[in-house]
């Protein structure tokens, strides 16, 4: 190999164009768990919202009490089930809860033991560095969608957004979610006051949640944006095609 | 070109697996199998939670400035009938609670004794299965006490709530729990709120306080207690009003 391939290259050996191998299988399996996971709580989640639509701040907080979000009705196209009927809503979204919880649990531990965490979802301080970021940002808003060596890691921004979803969005979810039930704030009473109380931690389980509705709208998007076709296949299969290198000319592509 | 057709069928494919997703989802609902899967959701809970608690873990008490300013009422406000009309108009004087079932000693205990009972004052969070959620001071007499006093037998495994206001369904509204909650400390039948002889719209003269659960389950009006081995057979079956009618949780610790 001669050094000018190694630079083109990364030192990965690896071009625009190949076939290569990038979502291991726990990775994809707690993918689509989610899929299921997030879509089926989101959506009960809006009936359940829909049974009392104001949020508050503190211990408590009923109709007496001033709310600080009126929470707009939503219809019936967003809720599970279509109906309002928040009994068989409650039913959805505390059985899909056990997957949800316990399927992070399990992708957390596994990530850590396959060195996932260590080697893809961790930020180093030179990929914070304002002028990297910067770049990151200017290539996310033109749509310049990494290539070669590049596209073989996740990018910065990427990077960012998944590290504050499984680290810092679906922790926080679940973590309020338990706190709301009065069963288990006699199991651990300290996780309510850390939320600041039931109001408080009901407004950050649904802020939470609208966070995370707001990540999967980027994600998709993201998504048809890059290439669907490849995105899906990585995901399904693990197989990712490189994309061409765009700075490369088109003859070396091909060869 | 071949990605915009792509893209296309994508999005078509998206918003008809969207439609697809929502109906199947309802028509999921309403099968008998699948609600019986949803529902393994609430036994785990039930397990989990009786694994993990203290039987004697206490719901958080809070202080007097704590409270909520107004504490709201929910479901009935007034119950109907010329019989609580009449009870109501006598302050209570001869309303009697009866406790029977599986136990050795049948009681029928007038308000005032009850009244005269060792009391427990708790200030706790109350909090419903719609979201919303007030605190306030309840001062009843322990459950424990009573069943004590009755005699319970070790067979019974729950504690049925009869309550004086008739429902929709021309039943009157009820509520269970198990042993584990009708021996907890905080597990009253409170006869004030916020140290006032409690209102009609909160369950003159006797509602239960079973603070580990949501507010449903807290049985309103409680004229009756019956000890019970099994909850087949008792109204709709299922433990409760709201249960029986509307598909809710029987344990609704969560």
């Amino acid at each position: 190999m001669t050094s000018e391939r190694r630079e083109e290259t990364g030192g990965t050996g690896v071009r625009g164009g190949d076939l290569v191998f990038r979502h291991r299988l726990a990775t994809r399996l707690w993918h689509w768990l989610n899929v299921v996971a997030v879509v089926v709580l989101l959506m009960s989640g809006l009936t359940i919202s829909n049974a009392h639509p104001f949020l508050y701040w503190g211990e408590y907080g009923a109709n007496f009490d001033r709310a600080w979000l009126d929470v707009p009705r939503f219809p019936g196209w967003m809720t599970i089930p279509s109906y309002y009927d928040l009994a068989l809503a409650r039913r959805w979204h505390l059985f899909v809860a056990w997957p949800f919880a316990f399927g992070l649990l399990i992708y957390l531990l596994v990530s850590l033991f396959n060195r996932h965490i260590a080697r893809d979802l961790t930020l180093s301080a030179r990929e914070l560095a304002p002028s990297r970021l910067w770049r990151d940002i200017k290539n996310h808003v033109r749509l310049n969608f990494p290539t070669g060596h590049e596209a073989l890691s996740y990018n910065i921004l990427q990077k960012i957004a998944y590290v504050g979803v499984i680290f810092g969005l679906l922790p926080i979810l679940i973590l309020t979610g338990l706190s709301l039930s009065p069963g288990f704030n006699a199991v651990w009473p300290g996780l309510l006051d850390l939320f600041g109380g039931r109001a408080s931690a009901r407004s950050l389980h649904f802020i939470s949640a609208g966070l995370l509705a707001l990540f999967a709208v980027g994600h998709l998007l993201l998504v048809l944006l890059a290439g669907p076709y490849n995105q899906m296949r990585g995901m399904i299969t693990g197989r990712y095609r490189i994309p061409p290198d765009r700075d490369a000319p088109r003859a070396k592509v091909a060869a | 070109m071949s990605g915009l057709v792509t893209r296309r069928a994508l999005v078509a494919g998206l918003a008809a697996g969207a439609g697809g997703l929502l109906s199947g989802c309802d028509e999921l609902g309403q099968d008998p199998e699948f609600r019986r899967l949803l529902g393994t959701a609430e036994q785990a809970n039930y397990r989990l939670h009786r694994l993990l608690q203290n039987r004697a873990a206490l719901a958080e008490e809070f202080a007097p400035q704590q409270r909520s300013p107004t504490f709201r009422h929910n479901g009935t406000a007034m119950p109907a009938g010329t019989d609580y009309a009449r009870h109501l108009r006598d302050g209570f004087a001869d309303w009697r609670l009866v406790i029977d079932g599986m136990v050795a000693r049948p009681q029928a205990i007038p308000l005032a004794e009850l009244r005269a009972m060792p009391a427990r004052q708790q200030i706790t969070r109350h909090d419903c299965v719609e979201g919303w959620s007030a605190i306030a001071k309840w001062t009843g007499v322990p459950l424990k006490l009573l069943l004590d006093r009755a005699g319970i037998s070790p067979q019974a495994k729950f504690l049925v709530f009869h309550c004086a206001d008739a429902q929709s369904n021309g039943a009157p509204y009820y509520e269970s729990i198990d042993r584990v909650d009708a021996a907890h400390p905080q597990t009253v039948l409170a006869w004030a709120l916020n140290d006032r002889p409690l209102p009609v719209q909160n369950g003159a003269p006797l509602r239960l306080r079973v603070e580990r659960q949501l507010g449903y389950k807290h049985a309103k009006y409680v004229g009756r207690i019956e000890a019970v081995a099994s909850l087949a057979g008792i109204y709709g079956g299922r433990g409760g009003f709201w249960e029986d009618v509307a598909g809710y949780e029987w344990y609704a610790g969560i």
